[in-house]
């Protein structure tokens, strides 16, 4: 029966979690939880081949929606618990998401350092500009003079900006998309599964019920495809940077950054090169490298 | 009577201690001595003051003892600060070029003028090479077990830096065979040949014996060791070593690690542990087990980095917020730091929640001789009940990752298996995964979950022995201590025997589960209980007394960053039968001598 079953194509169907969202209605994280599902479907990557984590925060419920493999970690630490499972069974297919205060704010240490070990997993941010589990604070990506219950006097200090950092930070893929584009927006996670290395994906996921200033209409007005370009080239590191800068009447979306020279760090490590995942060897030393471990000693 | 011989080197950082020290410890293992090494050093790279003290003897060697029978200054500092603690029969080896004796001591000098003996010669490793030579002379070693041992470490540098060493060494020796008289006792001999290793080295050691596969850190005194020989042997043991930005991403990825199936260790000190707190949490909630190991040193916050102390016990008692399971065991000697470590990896594994190894800079950076067959890598591995496979009779579709039993254990399996899908998450949840803390919330299922998670605790304490009175049960005071001050009790109390005090000692090493009930059983026999802490409050005591009531005789206490000597504790021992009268709690503070 089961055989059976996984020969038919997957849909999106198959990975319905065990529940359904509890997001607030026309929360933007819908959209990045169904573009997942139906690459994923489309990819036809067996539920069970997927660890999707998150750390805390709305959009870090999502592991609870998906039918794979889940881990609902602790609030900005689900890129160093995901690189640990990457590294025990690098067979798996490790999709991280979370909000922009999970991973540019709590995590951000994790971040710039899971980018530079270059892992290969995805990674979505589904970036709001808000706190919304805490019921509307200022956020690493909280425009400047945005009012918040935590800055109600208007934020004083400069947002961070999620792709630039990435590519300073030597990110192998780097994107942004928008929710309220599901097409774009699962073409952007199909490549980035694709990616062999750590894949960026910063998603304007709007939060409908505390950011009044970042709204679905605002980001309408201003994005534009960087496909749509036709003379942008994704694997020119200073194009992307001063692409990555522009923000304001215009923000590009779209692949900013894709190199596939690099690694990704199981590629590098010797260890991992032949046999099964680490998960699945024999837990017994040889008995002739233990005599060297002892005689060493001696 | 005190059959040890114990040789102590002192200089500045920087300029050599630890060699000789080593060539020193193999020529004592390689002849069948037992011993105990232990280095007073601090936190700097060139310069201060490191005093390296190596014990022998054709016994167990428990702790690096009350004496120096030979000291060798390598510099006026070290001279200086040693030459008033040396006893008659004792000898002080230096280079009298550079090095002057300063006061007046029963001991016997032996200056080398190293300038004339070594035509000259500029290297400081000539000094080294010509007091262990004249040494080993003195302590009636014969040249060629030094001959082998100079080869084999400075084969790498090419057969003339070899033959340079052996000539400087010949000297040494003949020099000190014309001009100094020998130890009245020559170093013994036995058929054995045993291991020398430090405690971290021995816990890195478990932890390959033990199947770890994966192992993390980020570097900080005196756990670093076991970081080293981990990355150093990695390739060999199998086991994938990563040093992370940050401890919180070091427990953090090894609980990802273990969740993905593999045996994940990871170890730190009370700084570093500090930060995984909250991942110790993740490991309980999620029921993935996780073993750390903190390496206590002398805090509070940065402290004194390269000093010892007991003083991490109430961090880990209390260790993230909210009531879990967790196990805390703390190793009594070297060896124990290897065989500890698959024992809390079997435990962790059956009971799905995080194992605390407790060590401390005694152990982890001293070295002890071991007989290479208790090195055991074919110990136990009990994984506990975990899925790794598809097998219909788990049940496919209806599997529950949190499913209630009795025992509080549910069945785990990891990523990669067919019809086992599930969310581990650190929000409360249900048997199947899903979140009761948002729009599930459930307080019959919170309890259920709660309690579940806790009836582990029952099995825990089924599956550790409670500690055992070791000596006679009449004695006349029983010494209480906890981990690794059980080799200067154990000394301490062979002393007190000898000099007609009777005493015992009960040393405990599992601090969760405790066993209060059966310590206290022990301890209401006893006629002067007295524990004995290297820390400041008496973390143990006012353990026990919160778990059990008990309140002991007396303590000794230690908190100047240096270890206990075994005179410290028989003099308070003393002190305290002396007025043993007194109705209140006597308490005694030993002074460390040894300025170091």
């Amino acid at each position: 029966m089961a055989t059976v079953l996984q020969l038919q194509p997957l849909t999106a169907a198959d990975f319905k979690g065990k529940v359904d969202p509890d997001w607030c209605p026309g929360c933007g994280d819908f959209g990045v939880l169904s573009s997942l599902q139906k690459v994923l479907a489309e990819m036809n990557i067996l539920p069970h081949n997927v660890v999707t984590i998150s750390g805390i925060g709305c959009s870090s419920n999502l592991p609870g929606f998906i039918d794979t493999y889940g881990m609902h970690t602790l609030h900005g630490r689900a890129l160093a618990v995901a690189t640990g499972v990457k590294m025990a069974n690098h067979k798996l297919n490790v999709v991280v998401t979370g909000g922009d205060g999970d991973g540019f704010g709590i995590g951000g240490n994790h971040f710039i350092h899971t980018i530079r070990r270059n892992v290969d997993l995805l990674y979505v941010a589904m970036d709001n500009q808000i706190y919304g589990l805490t019921t509307g604070q200022t956020s690493p990506t909280s425009r400047k003079g945005m009012k918040t219950k935590s800055m109600p006097y208007g934020n004083v200090e400069e947002p961070i900006n999620p792709i630039t950092l990435a590519l300073a930070a030597g990110a192998t893929f780097v994107a942004r998309g928008f929710s309220a584009e599901p097409k774009h927006l699962a073409n952007l996670i199909k490549q980035g599964l694709e990616h062999k290395g750590f894949s960026f994906i910063d998603v304007f996921s709007p939060c409908v019920t505390y950011n009044h200033d970042n709204t679905y209409a605002w980001f309408r007005e201003r994005i534009k495809k960087l496909e749509d370009d036709v003379s942008y080239d994704s694997s020119d590191w200073h194009e992307a940077m001063k692409r990555g800068l522009l923000w304001g009447d215009e923000i590009p979306i779209g692949k900013f950054f894709q190199r596939t020279d690099l690694p990704s760090l199981h590629e590098a490590e010797p260890l991992l090169d032949q046999g099964e995942p680490l998960a699945h060897r024999e837990l017994r030393i040889a008995p002739e490298i233990v005599r060297n471990f002892i005689t060493e000693l001696m | 009577m005190d059959r040890t011989f114990a040789v102590a080197i002192g200089g500045a950082a920087g300029q050599g201690v630890a060699t000789p020290g080593d060539i020193f410890a193999k020529i004592f293992a390689r002849r069948g001595l037992h011993l105990n090494a232990y280095n007073a050093y601090q936190s700097i790279i060139r310069g201060g003051h490191t005093f390296l003290t190596i014990r022998a003897g054709i016994e167990e060697v428990t702790c690096f003892g009350d004496h120096i029978d030979l000291l060798i200054p390598l510099n006026q500092d070290s001279m200086d600060r040693h030459i008033g603690l040396m006893k008659a029969n004792a000898a002080v080896v230096y280079n009298s070029d550079t090095i002057k004796p300063g006061s007046l001591t029963q001991a016997q000098l032996c200056p080398l003028p190293v300038n004339q003996l070594s035509k000259g010669s500029r290297s400081k490793v000539e000094q080294n090479t010509l007091a262990l030579a004249a040494s080993l002379r003195m302590m009636g070693v014969d040249f060629e077990p030094l001959a082998e041992i100079l080869t084999e470490q400075f084969m790498r540098k090419g057969s003339k830096v070899v033959t340079e060493n052996l000539d400087i060494a010949r000297v040494g020796y003949d020099y000190a065979g014309a001009n100094f008289q020998p130890f009245a006792f020559p170093l013994p001999m036995s058929g054995m040949q045993y291991a020398v290793l430090s405690g971290n080295t021995a816990l890195a050691m478990g932890g390959a014996a033990a199947g770890v596969k994966f192992y993390c850190a980020y570097p900080m005194s005196p756990s670093t060791g076991v970081l080293h020989w981990m990355a150093a042997h990695a390739r060999s043991a199998g086991i994938l070593v990563r040093q992370v930005e940050d401890e919180i991403g070091v427990i953090n990825m090894a609980i990802g690690a273990a969740h993905a199936g593999v045996r994940a260790m990871c170890a730190t000190s009370g700084g570093g542990f500090a930060l995984m707190t909250e991942g110790l949490g993740m490991s309980a909630m999620m029921e993935t087990p996780v073993v750390v190991i903190d390496v206590q040193r002398a805090g509070p916050s940065t402290g004194v980095p390269t000093k010892t102390e007991q003083g991490d016990l109430w961090q880990m008692l209390g260790a993230g917020f909210g009531d879990f399971p967790r196990l805390i065991a703390a190793p009594t000697d070297i060896l124990d730091c290897f065989r500890l470590v698959p024992e809390m990896h079997n435990l962790a594994d059956r009971f799905q929640c995080p194992g605390i190894i407790l060590g401390d800079l005694l152990l982890s950076e001293g070295r002890s001789s071991v007989d290479p067959k208790q090195l055991n890598f074919d110990t136990e591995i009990d994984r506990g009940e975990m899925i790794v496979s598809a097998d219909p009779a788990n049940g496919e579709n209806g599997y529950k990752r949190y499913k209630i039993t009795e025992s509080g254990i549910s069945p785990r399996a990891i990523p990669g298996v067919p019809g086992h899908t599930h969310t581990a998450a650190t929000d409360e949840h249900d048997e199947d995964g899903v979140l009761i803390s948002d729009e599930f919330t459930n307080p019959a299922k919170r309890r259920a979950m709660m309690d579940k998670r806790q009836r582990k605790v029952l099995g825990i304490e089924a599956a550790v022995q409670p500690p055992v009175l070791i000596g006679t049960p009449t004695a006349e005071v029983t010494l209480v201590g906890w981990g690794s001050t059980s080799g200067v009790i154990r000394e301490a109390v062979a002393m007190l025997n000898e000099e007609g005090i009777s005493a015992n000692q009960l040393q405990i090493r599992w601090m969760v589960p405790l066993h209060g009930e059966a310590i206290v059983n022990i301890l209401k026999s006893s006629k002067y209980t007295i524990m004995v802490e290297n820390n400041y409050s008496g973390q143990f005591a006012r353990y026990l007394r919160s778990e059990t009531s008990y309140v002991p005789d007396g303590c000794i206490r230690k908190y100047d960053g240096e270890p206990f000597m075994p005179h410290h504790i028989v003099e308070a021992v003393k002190e305290q039968l002396a007025c043993k009268t007194h109705k209140t709690q006597q308490l005694s503070v030993p002074v460390h001598e040894i300025m170091v």
